[in-house]
């Protein structure tokens, strides 16, 4: 055997490889459950038919894929995001996690992420003209979706499925408002293709709540938007590393497969690392929401700010051992490399993100102190 | 899923925080600043008594038959301590090869004793010219009847001053292909022809250079057969690289943390509200939680039966680089008060990010080089072709 060897780090020896005991540990468990297989077999297979990158370079034109929403709204991905008590599926976190991982794993045209956290924030909101709207929602006659920032010199600039959506949740001051967007809407070029709108706030709005707990769930409902955004990147992140490896096994210069350089095989390996380790953490901040909800809300701003970052590298690095090929239009690369940027930039640059997340966490070693 | 380590793990992980909190104390801390030895042989027998030498083995050996997430949480808490670890653990990790690979009387000799903290055992593979290449050693031994005669030097031979043994690689047959001819040895280090020099590092631990000079060792300290030290070599590392990391950083951390509570700025703004700071400290919060992931991940790996040969190389990859990255930001966040030393009374916070920036650059060197790790991740995990 000729090659590196790992040599020992601090811990090695603590314990060895054959004492583990005949039952696994009551800790730890990465696996998914079969249900969840299940549910990641189905949206994959649904993904890869109806998102394959011919469909998503179909769909640039208006960011929105609607043939791919309508399958989609059939299989239940509005449903399933709701409680059961609110006649939803009742689906953890971690399920939707999954979901949207396969959905940034295939580059999905559609609204999923946003659609989901504003009707979970409408059924948690509840009462009159929220019910009114979560009514609307699930019977699949509007798609909502939610505003990021508030509005700004009378607009809401860069709304997620904006272009597409028939209300939008939005926070101004404290106040929780449901904005019926007119038409028609100028589409904005963007970076990623998205179906984003910048939006006047007409005069079509409706106060759905008012006063710190409106704050709160609508917080809330960031972090949702976050966490989901976040696994997405993960897939995406994911998938553009496979498309790196499977090019530099096969491309060849100076006699050899590219990926034998150290060069190319290094950035590649970090590049690999940083997704597994954002996808972990990703998964995590789902789980929390409903093992560990004081960690839940800081979880979920640190993942999105690292798989952002994450997901960008990932691609970036893929992209680039192309070489000039990863300039062209014709390779899928690219589609990653523009989405791994504009989607998460629909909230703002990752550094606003980990200050969401520190801002939390000085305020909880202030309250453990 | 689950990304808890479990009742059993939060229960041991409290005992253990006790018990530090109890042993492990302010003039053991200073005297391992002072010294730069990171061993200490109070504590050490603490440990023993406590039955916590090596809790992860199994109870006819002495330990406790701890689970991995047991052992991850009791490392995690040890690390996080700043708690002295590595010459345990490099004994165990020799225990652990004679438990596997040793004779009879190896094991009926040496395990009690090093289960029982009456021993420590060091490693001796890297030389002055062989490192992350460790099969190029060049360390010499030759047979001499029952016993054989060692020449040569090592390196990075930490707590050498405090050993009975060294596990030694070295060469035995120089005409054979390079990975052919290497054995390995426990090689007693209290003896004539043995030397020991220290030698101080960035972060002010102290290692040893050691010399061997017509050094002897009884042939029934061989381990494995003759010039088949490669394979004692291989199935030794192979054994988990499942500990805990990133202990550095998360001190690191709570440190900065501290400061941005209470410091202020010059129009008298708390640190802790400029988006700048905040951003900083997140980041390295992101890094540190997944430094954590990482390692659960491995120890995930280990308990459900396999080996994590690459998730743990990408643990320890990240952990190491991302506190290296770190330790250069918080300097820098901390403006020129940043260069203020660790033990320098006017430090900021014990002079954390000055201690941090010195030790960062070992970590991303020991257990295998960050390079080490990139190929082992591509190689084996992204499943790129060897150059």
């Amino acid at each position: 055997m000729d090659g590196p060897v790992e040599l020992p780090d601090r811990h090695v020896g603590w314990y060895s490889i054959d004492d583990r005991d005949d039952e696994r540990s009551d800790a730890v468990d990465l696996n998914l459950s079969e249900e969840q297989e299940q549910l990641v077999g189905a949206f994959s297979a649904l993904y890869a038919k109806e998102s394959s990158t011919d469909r998503v370079r179909t769909a640039e034109e208006s960011g929105h894929d609607p043939a791919l929403w309508d399958r989609l709204r059939e299989v239940g991905v509005v449903e399933m995001a709701l409680p059961e008590e609110s006649g939803g599926w009742g689906a953890s976190m971690v399920d939707l996690a999954l979901v949207a991982e396969q959905h940034g794993r295939h580059l999905g045209s559609d609204p999923l992420i946003e659609a989901q956290a504003a009707v979970r924030l409408l059924d948690r909101i509840g009462g009159g003209a929220a019910a009114d709207a979560l009514g609307r929602a699930v019977s699949g006659v509007d798609l909502v979706t939610l505003a990021l920032r508030p509005p700004r010199r009378g607009a809401l600039a860069l709304v997620p499925s904006g272009a597409v959506a028939d209300a939008v949740l939005f926070l101004d001051g404290d106040r929780l408002c449901c904005l019926r967007p007119g038409s028609p809407r100028a589409t904005v070029a963007t970076l990623g293709a998205l179906p984003v709108a910048d939006l006047p706030v007409s005069d079509d709005v409706v106060e759905l709540a008012a006063g710190a707990g409106a704050v709160e769930e609508y917080e809330r409902a960031l972090d949702e938007w976050m966490v989901l955004m976040a696994s997405a990147l993960s897939g995406l992140g994911g998938r553009a590393i496979e498309i790196g490896v499977e090019y530099v096994k096969e491309r060849k210069a100076f006699g050899a497969p590219i990926g034998s350089f150290q060069a190319v095989a290094h950035g590649l390996a970090d590049a690999a690392t940083a997704v597994e380790g954002g996808t972990l953490l990703s998964r995590e901040a789902a789980w929390s929401v409903a093992a560990d909800p004081g960690r839940a809300p800081e979880l979920a701003a640190l993942a999105f700010a690292f798989t952002a970052e994450s997901a960008r590298e990932a691609a970036y690095r893929s992209l680039h051992y192309h070489g000039g090929y990863g300039f062209m239009l014709e390779y899928d690369i690219q589609l990653f490399f523009r989405r791994a940027k504009a989607w998460p930039a629909q909230y703002g640059e990752p550094r606003l993100a980990y200050a969401r997340a520190e801002a939390r966490r000085l305020a909880r070693n202030a309250t453990e102190a | 899923m689950d990304f808890s380590l479990g009742e059993r793990s939060d229960a041991f992980r409290a005992e253990a925080r006790a018990f530090l909190d109890e042993v492990f104390t302010d003039e053991m801390r200073a005297e391992m600043h002072r010294t730069g030895v990171r061993h200490n042989w109070d504590f050490h027998r603490a440990q023993v008594e406590r039955g916590w030498l090596a809790p992860g083995w199994p109870v006819e050996f002495g330990g406790q038959g701890r689970d991995p997430m047991e052992m991850l949480a009791f490392a995690e808490e040890f690390q996080r301590a700043g708690a002295p670890t590595y010459a345990v653990g490099t004994t165990l990790m020799v225990a652990n090869i004679i438990r596997h690979l040793g004779t009879d009387e190896q094991k009926r000799s040496i395990l009690p004793r090093a289960l029982g903290g009456e021993i420590i055992i060091v490693l001796g593979f890297t030389e002055p010219e062989a490192g992350s290449d460790v099969a190029a050693a060049q360390t010499r031994a030759v047979r001499d009847g029952d016993e054989w005669v060692i020449n040569g030097q090592k390196m990075f031979t930490t707590n050498a001053q405090e050993a009975d043994y060294a596990f030694m690689l070295t060469r035995t047959n120089p005409d054979l292909p390079k990975h052919r001819g290497l054995t390995t040895f426990l090689v007693p280090l209290r003896q004539p022809g043995v030397e020991i020099q220290p030698v101080y590092t960035l972060s002010g631990e102290r290692t040893n250079l050691t010399f061997y000079s017509d050094v002897r060792v009884d042939d029934g300290l061989r381990i494995g057969e003759v010039d088949g030290g490669w394979d004692v070599m291989t199935v030794g590392l192979t054994f988990e690289r499942s500990g805990a990391q990133g202990g550095e950083s998360i001190r690191l951390l709570g440190a900065m943390e501290r400061w941005a509570a209470s410091a202020e700025d010059g129009d008298g703004r708390p640190r802790g509200e400029d988006t700048d700071v905040l951003a900083r400290l997140g980041r390295a919060a992101a890094e540190n939680e997944i430094s954590t992931l990482l390692a659960r991940r491995s120890a995930w790996v280990h308990d459900s039966g396999g080996l994590p040969g690459v998730e743990g190389s990408m643990a320890k990859l990240f952990a190491s680089e991302a506190l290296t990255r770190q330790s250069a930001d918080f300097v820098d966040l901390l403006g020129p008060d940043g260069i203020r030393s660790a033990g320098d009374d006017t430090a900021v916070e014990g002079g954390a990010a000055d201690y941090a920036y010195r030790f960062a650059l070992g970590a991303t060197t020991y257990g295998g080089t960050s390079e080490i790790q990139r190929t082992i991740i591509a190689q084996r995990g992204l499943g790129l072709p060897r150059h």
